[in-house]
Parts: structure tokens; sequence; C-alpha cells
């Protein structure tokens, strides 16, 4: 589904999703013609003519009934993490998908944001001082964002100096430097340390006369903040500045030549971003009532990156998407999910790559009726040497006990062995792509085995951990496959 | 005298100038703790600092060689230091503990570098394999991301294997307390364990320098960081010295990972990521690309850092460090040795 190819030469006006290099675009028209011919090829047409708003109408329920089974009747709290994280996506999305700035202290200006709201907006006390500030949300959050704003046009400045992996490093620093402000210096107890602020006010606006403190006011305060800043943002891409930020992606020296400011659309991207960030953060501490320092990690802010990754820099709806799919696999990948959720997601996912990956039905019927035989095998004859080895608990098991406690090796104590095998997987996967055809299928049979015994033996028992294992392993998986990532537009290098 | 010698010139006088009034005013208007010579304080703060600096300056050549062939950040390379440490770890308590080794130390702390070395090395082999050989002809955004990826990866591997608990090397046990008085008890104190460290990482610091030029592959080495495109037309496999250079970073890394360890004790799934910052940080204002210039930069990142822990709060050393590599950065990009990059339209 790629969004650049909905032209025909009828001379309307061209949009963004045509990118920069049109020679390519326009050599490639009959690919393109001859893609929409046939069933598919009409869907993909039809899904590529419809207006943003079409496609999240569409994609609306696609997103909530997955989390039907997850959500425990308590949809509306899922609702609130995933706006939040499309919030915090659309900001970054400004700076890395539009803008092309690689900035890793945008976790940051949430922390920021937060922390001011918190502070603004509580009573607390520490290291002697106590404020007492109750401010209204109609102030606080403009003030939050100003702030994250103008702290993007400090970070920014740096831009003007600094290109790529410098950028790149020195925002982590930024990023860096917050943790260190918040946790060690709090200054005359501002931050109050470690601990954090606690006990702040939800949303009250205009002196207590409109106050937002449910669950579900939240998420309809910040289902209309996105469904805003969606309408404000797609103006944005499309307006002058837009376009300007995406030349200067894509050629910053030729973007100066045709006399763009390229260093101020840099330091605008910084802060625009920057302000979205503090909105979100503002918000999250309403939402969560307080504001404390180990939110504001790296863990989020590579949840944010994955979000932006997974869903297409540079397209809105991508943001949206993305926010769905990766907080619902975090979520899912809890331990409060339901017994057999997170197995057979990752199980599905494990198959779906493999699928994939091999080309031809007999590579593929090999590959996954000779790692079930496989399994069979192993299963027996460890059992019949080691009866330990096929003694142990399946691990929250469900439906699925029996299936699983007769096929993977399951030791009563697997820390060891666990250890080993996630080892020997890092290995054997290294190995597997270097192999080719038939010799493949023969180390990907029990690299699959493999897999199934370290996620029985090890991976389940620390979702938490794992789960962060697998958003490193989706951001490489990512840019190494898709780049686009789902709703981005491929890059078109023009020679 | 070319202008880019002058200028590197022009940069060593200027960090000379700036260490000698530093010392003087250290030494004459610096905090000392009571019952101390202002002079041994600061000596003895220099010493930590060297030792320390030879660490960063072994993490330093990975970043800059590296940057070299791929002109590309390896945001991982603060990890496969941390997973070196956890290597030799491992090799030490196969090899039954510091308490009670089952070979002689010295052979054992040669088992933990050579171990430590050759899997980072291969651990370095594969993430350039996975993370960046498919992304060569990306936009430079693409790498930035997977190198990340790659860096949260590791880190959160070795939490689900190893747990958040410390792992404790216990170094001084299994080497030795003492060490040499210079100038008299009340002098500076030099550990073995630390001139030990200081002295493998010197070595490494000159295996690398003759490596990298004099033997075939550091010919290819530096042709590939000159120009990649005319390496690989004059006929030299790219994928495989850059693949070397990853082997012979993550080596380095690996060994400083162990030094590490050794020295502090304590290591921990987390410690990679300051680790790296820093030895970024002493590449970038070594010059990064320039090997001379990660050693100085190292050298210079670990005096600076044990001389604010000296001097200042504890809590303010990493940030002391990091203004200065902002500041360098914004000032002389290039760092001490670099040579300015020219851009190509």
């Amino acid at each position: 589904m790629t969004e650049r190819s909905d032209h025909t030469s009828e001379g309307v006006e061209p949009d963004e999703n045509r990118g920069i290099g049109v020679d390519k675009w326009v050599a490639e028209s009959d690919d393109r013609r001859e893609r929409h011919s046939g069933f598919r090829g009409r869907i993909e047409h039809l899904w590529e003519i419809l207006p943003p708003a079409g496609k999240l109408a569409l994609l609306t329920p696609a997103i909530v009934v997955p989390f039907l089974p997850i959500s425990n009747g308590n949809l509306y709290n899922y609702g609130i993490f995933i706006l939040i994280y499309a919030l915090l996506a659309l900001g970054l999305n400004v700076v890395v998908g539009w803008a092309g700035l690689l900035d890793l202290g945008y976790v940051a200006f949430f922390g920021f944001g937060a922390y001011i709201y918190a502070f603004l907006s509580g009573t607390h006390s520490a290291a002697g001082h106590t404020y007492t500030h109750h401010w209204g949300a109609e102030r606080t959050i403009p003030i939050a964002v100003l702030v994250c704003a103008l702290l993007g046009v400090f970070l920014g400045s740096s831009s003007r100096r600094l290109l790529g992996d410098y950028l790149a490093i020195v925002t982590l620093f930024f990023g860096q430097a917050f943790v260190v402000f918040t946790n060690a210096a709090n200054p005359a107890g501002i931050t109050n340390g470690s601990n954090g602020l606690a006990n702040v006010d939800p949303l009250t606006f205009f002196g207590g006369r409109i106050v937002i403190d449910t669950t579900r006011g939240y998420y309809w305060f910040l289902l209309g903040t996105v469904g805003l800043l969606l309408v404000v943002l797609y103006a944005l891409s499309e307006s002058r500045t837009g376009r300007a930020w995406k030349a200067s992606r894509e050629d910053p020296l030729s973007a100066e030549l045709m006399g763009m400011p390229v260093n101020r659309l840099k330091i605008m991207a910084f802060s625009f971003g920057a302000g979205i960030a503090g909105l979100a953060g503002s918000i999250f501490a309403a939402v969560q009532t307080g504001a404390f320092p180990q939110n504001f990690g790296t863990t989020v802010l590579i949840i944010i990156y994955a979000v932006v990754i997974l869903g297409g820099s540079g397209s809105l709806t991508g943001m949206i998407v993305g926010a769905v799919v990766i907080v619902a696999s975090n979520q899912a990948l809890d331990s409060t999910s339901p017994p057999n959720l997170p197995r057979i997601l990752f199980y599905a996912a494990v198959i779906a790559a493999v699928y994939f990956t091999l080309k031809s039905w007999p590579q593929r019927l090999a590959a996954f009726g000779g790692t079930a035989l496989f399994g069979l095998l192993v299963h027996a004859i460890v059992g019949s040497v080691w009866s330990d080895g096929t003694a142990g608990e399946v691990t929250s098991g469900g439906f699925l006990d029996g299936a699983i406690k007769n096929w993977v090796l399951i030791p009563t104590d697997p820390s060891r062995l666990a250890v080993y095998g996630y080892l020997m997987l890092i290995v054997s996967v290294t190995v597997l792509v270097q192999l080719k055809g038939w010799w493949r299928i023969g180390v990907l049979v029990p690299t699959l085995y493999l897999t199934a015994f370290v996620w029985e033996n090890l991976m389940i028992q620390q979702p938490s951990v794992t789960r962060q294992v697998l958003l490193g392993l989706l951001l490489i998986g990512v840019m190494t496959i898709r780049p686009q990532g789902l709703f981005g537009q491929a890059k078109v290098e023009v020679v | 005298m070319n202008a880019n010698l002058r200028q590197q010139l022009v940069n060593l006088t200027g960090l000379g100038v700036a260490l000698i009034a530093w010392t003087l005013i250290a030494v004459y208007f610096g905090p000392v703790p009571a019952g101390t010579s202002p002079w041994v304080f600061f000596l003895q703060l220099t010493v930590n600092g060297l030792i320390l600096g030879s660490l960063y300056a072994l993490i330093a050549l990975g970043y800059t060689m590296i940057y070299g062939v791929l002109k590309l950040l390896n945001f991982a390379h603060g990890d496969v230091y941390m997973i070196g440490s956890f290597i030799g770890f491992g090799v030490l308590t196969v090899l039954g503990g510091p308490l009670s080794p089952a070979i002689p130390v010295v052979l054992l702390v040669l088992c933990m570098f050579s171990v430590a070395m050759i899997g980072s090395g291969l651990l370095g082999l594969a993430i350039e394999r996975f993370a960046y050989r498919p992304l060569r002809d990306a936009p430079r955004i693409a790498p930035l991301i997977s190198a990340l990826g790659v860096a949260f990866f590791l880190e959160n591997s070795a939490l689900l294997l190893f747990g958040t608990s410390y792992r404790n090397y216990d170094g001084f046990t299994l080497v030795s307390y003492d060490g040499l008085h210079l100038g008299g008890d009340a002098g500076v104190f030099v550990q073995y364990l630390g001139l030990i460290v200081f002295v493998t990482a010197v070595a490494l610091m000159i295996a690398l320098v003759a490596l990298v030029r004099w033997t075939r592959l550091g010919k290819a080495i530096r042709a590939v960081s000159f120009d990649r495109e005319a390496a690989a037309m004059m006929g030299i496999d790219t994928d495989r010295v850059i693949a070397g250079t990853f082997f012979i970073s993550s080596a380095l890394a690996g060994a400083a990972g162990v030094m590490f360890g050794l020295l502090f004790s304590q290591i921990y799934h987390l410690m990679g990521f300051l680790a790296g910052l820093k030895g970024f940080t002493a590449a970038v204002v070594g010059g990064i690309g320039s090997i001379p210039g990660a050693m100085l930069g190292g050298l210079l990142v670990g005096l600076v850092e044990s001389w604010a822990n000296g001097y200042l709060n504890g809590n303010w050393s990493s940030l002391v460090v990091f203004g200065i590599l902002i500041a360098v950065m914004l000032v002389r990009p290039t760092g001490i040795l670099g040579t300015p990059a020219l851009q190509k339209v």
C-alpha cells in the first residue's frame, strides 16, 4: 500500500504523497496502472483515494475490536494510553517524519510538560519549601506548551551547527540532563527528587466550572485533543511550512538554495514537536495525578519511536495506527492480560514472519511440519533420557496447557538452560540469515523449536522485559524490512 | 605545513595551555579534604583520571573506527561493552570465582580478556550483519534508529538473562589491594590493578595503531574510511573490511568492559549507557574518525570526570562531561585532532 500512486494524468493539483522524486514517479506510471487492475488493485486504489478522515473511520472498528478481549471492560483506560502515545507520536512525527531530525531528547519535553502541570496544580512540599499553586488547566496547559516550545527552540538551536548523529547525541544528553535535573538536582525542592510530585489536581477549567476527573472524561477530552491536533497538523503539512520541512528533509542544500530558511525551519520543527509533547505531558500528569521521573526515561522514548517508525514516519494515519498497535501489544504482553494472549500473539508473529520470509509453499510446509515433528521427537527423546526435562509447569497455559506440555521441553528448573537457550537462539538466527535454500529450512526447524523453548521457559515469565526486547527487535526489523513503516511513503532517490 | 595540521597544532597548544591553567587553578583555589596537600590531591585525581580515561579511550576508539568506515554512530557500542563485561564475569565464575580461582591469576585474567574480546567481537559482527548491512544505502536516519533498537535489545536481553542484580568481579581480591606509593605514605597511591588496566589499555592501543598502519586489513580500513566507493572500485571487499572494523572495535569495547569490572567490581545491565555516552564524548572531543584523537579524548574525558568528582559534587560529574561535549561540538565540531568533513554536493 504505497500512498504515492493515486495520480492519473488529469492535471490535478499535486499532493504531498507524490513526494520529491517525481522523476521516478513518472517513470513508474505504467507499473502503477498495471497494479490497479484486478480485485486487489481496485481495493488498493479505493484505499488510496480515500481521504484521511475516511481511512480513520474505516480503521476505527479494526482498532476497537482487538481490545475487547484484553480490556476487562476497561476500554477507556486503554483508550487514554493509546491517545497519549498518539499525541506524542504526532509531535515526534513533526520533528522526525517531516523535518527529518533525529530528536532523542523528545521524552524530556513530555516530562517537562508533566512536571510543569504538576507543579502548577497541586500542593507540594519538599526540602523545606512548600508550593501551593492550584491554577486552572486553562492557564497551566498553555504555559506547559509554551515553556516546552521555548525549550524546543533552545534545543533546536543546536541543530544550526550539528547534523545527523551529532544532533542525535546532543538531544540524547538533553534527555539525560532532564533525568538528572528531576532526580538528583532538585533545586529548591521543585521536583521532589526521585519521589516525584504526587497529589496533582485533575483537569480543572475556569475555577472549577469544568472538571474532568473520570477515566471516561479524560478519554473524551484526549480524543477531542487528538482530533483537533490531527486537523491542525493536516493543514500544517499541506501548508507552506509543511512543504518546506519536507523539502529541507530531502535535501537541505537545495532547499537553502531555493530560498528556504533551513535553520529556522529546523528550529520551528523542534519547537512544534516539543510543544505537542508538553501538551501530552500536562494531560498525562493530570491523568495519573502526578509526575514521576521514571515515567520519562529511555523506555518511553523507545515506545514513542516504535510508534512513529511502525506507523510510518510522515504519515498522520500511521501515527494513530502505530499507537494502537504498539500500545495494544504492549498491554497484551502484560502480566495482567488474559492467560494465553501473549503466547498466541507471539506464536502468531513468529509464524507470520516465517510465512512471509519463505516464498514457496513446499518450503513453508516443510518448515512448519518439520518443526512440529522435530518438537515431538525431541520431547520424546529427552523425556525418556532425562525425566526432569519435561516435568516443569507451563506458565499460564490455559487451554493450550496440554499441547505445550507435550511439545515444548519444560524442565523443572529451567533457569540456566533458558539462558543458554536464549544465547543459542541468537547464534542460530545469525547463522540462519547466512544460509540459502533448503539448508535454511534445515536450520530453521531447530531454531523455531528453540524459540518456543526460550519463550516458554524464559520470556513468558518476565513479560515486561520481554516486551522491551521485542520493541528493540521491532525497531531493527521495521528499519531493515520496511523503513517507511505501515503507512509512510517510500523514499524515492533521485539521482 | 597545511592548514589542517596547523589547526591541529593550534588546538593542541590551546589544550596544553588550558590544562596548565587548570592545574594551577585547581591546586591553588580548589577545595581540598583536610590533611592532604593540594598537589597530592590533584595528582591523585589525575592518576585516577588517567586510569579511567584509558578505559574510555578504548570505547572511544570503537566509535571512531566505526564512524570512520560507515559514517555512522553506533549507539549500541556502549552495550557491547556491557556484554563484554558480563562475558568476562562468566569466565571468572566458570573458572572458580575471585576467591578460589582454579588456574593461576595471570592466566585467568588473560582468559577473561581474550574470551570477552572474542565474544564481543562476534557480537559486533552480528550487530553489523543484522542492523547495519541491510541499511547501507538507506537514508542516514535509518541506521541510527536501528542502532537505537539494537541498544535497547541488548540492554533488555541482559536484563532478561541476568536480572537487575549487580554482579561482583571483586577484582582487588583477585589481583591485589596493594599498590605503589609515590612520594611516601602521604603521597600518590597507584593501585597495581589500576596500573595493570592502564598498561593493558595502552598495549591494546599500540596494537591497534600497528594494525591500522602496517597490516593489509589496516590499509583497507584506512582506504574505506577515506572513500568507500572508491575503495570498492579498487577491488577492496568493503563489506568484509567493515565487518572487520566492527570486530576490532567491539573487541576493544569488550576489553574495556572487563577492565571496568576489575576496577570498579560492580557490573549491571545499564552500565553501557553512560559509558557509551562518555566514550562517544571522548571520540568527538578528540575528533571523530581520528585514532590518536580518540585516545587523547578518552584520557581527557577520564581526567575531567575524575577532577569533577574530586572538586565538585559527584552528581554533577557526568553533566560537566556532557557540558564540555556540547561546547566542543558547538565551537569546534571537528574536535582536537579531527579533519573537517567536506560537504559533497
